[in-house]
């Protein structure tokens, strides 16, 4: 079942962004950068939580999610050092993505040559 | 004069219609293939659990970092390009966009040097997605935050 949710809501997510894209003048740059708000706000009352309660890794790896570990992070953090927690914890959860990224997309720049 | 109003008609409905197709198209094909990241990822979380018995969040952190892996591997051997202009918004919505845009920045800018070039440039696509990330995820957690310190 959890499978099944997974293609559904990763895949309905990427339409909706298709659909913004194909019909704004909004370049994916602009819709990624929306979603990660999104994501964030909805986490900001628990909604995405619930969201990955049901449909498990789907929800993971749509951008919204990184919004979603940001605030989850910087929360997680203000239950034990209070107001400086929203500091000290916000990239708690993104920090492995963050880093595999850079780490990754250093290397292969480095080994690959660049096509045309 | 006629025909020519005519054949300007016929091409502009003819213009509509294609773009209708074309956005039908781009919409299925982007559910398909993000609706398939989506599934692969849970599959690969749901391997690791049961055959490595590893906790589901370490599965999930293995899981997007294949993903992220996988992404800037393709993008550095020149492939990934094509996919993109073909599936649009189903690779750039998951992670693979964020792994996608950070490795094609750098390749772009790799023969400027690797301070001026590489350095400089490699968060040019995905400094957007952290910096509104960041900001929002700070105004939202503060007014949770003074929610939960008031009640």
């Amino acid at each position: 079942m959890l499978l099944f949710n997974s293609f559904l809501f990763c895949g309905l997510l990427c339409g909706i962004a298709q659909i913004i894209l194909d019909n704004t003048k909004l370049t994916p740059g602009h819709i990624t950068s929306i979603f990660v708000v999104i994501g964030a706000a909805l986490d900001s009352f628990s909604i995405y939580d619930l969201i990955i309660k049901y449909v498990g890794g789907g929800a993971m790896l749509p951008i919204t999610s990184f919004g979603h570990s940001l605030i989850h992070g910087a929360l997680a953090a203000t239950n034990s050092h209070g107001f400086v927690g929203l500091m000290m914890g916000m990239f708690d959860l993104t920090a492995t993505g963050i880093t595999t990224a850079i780490i990754f997309s250093f290397v292969f720049t480095l080994i690959f040559k660049p096509k045309n | 004069m006629v025909i020519k109003m005519k054949n300007v008609k016929y091409d502009r409905t003819a213009d509509l219609y294609k773009a209708d197709e074309h956005r039908v198209r781009n919409f299925f094909l982007a559910f398909l293939v993000g609706g398939l990241i989506g599934f692969l990822g849970e599959l690969i979380i749901e391997i690791l659990i049961n055959e490595f018995h590893i906790s589901r969040s370490d599965a999930s952190t293995f899981m997007i970092m294949f993903f992220i892996v996988f992404a800037s591997l393709c993008t550095a051997l020149g492939f990934f390009d094509k996919w993109v202009t073909k599936f649009k918004c189903g690779l750039l919505i998951p992670i693979t966009g964020f792994a996608h845009s950070m490795t094609s920045a750098a390749m772009d800018y790799k023969n400027e040097g690797p301070i001026y070039g590489i350095g400089s440039n490699i968060f040019k696509l995905a400094g957007s997605v952290i910096l509104y990330g960041v900001v929002s995820a700070w105004i939202f957690g503060m007014i949770r935050y003074l929610i939960g310190v008031i009640s």
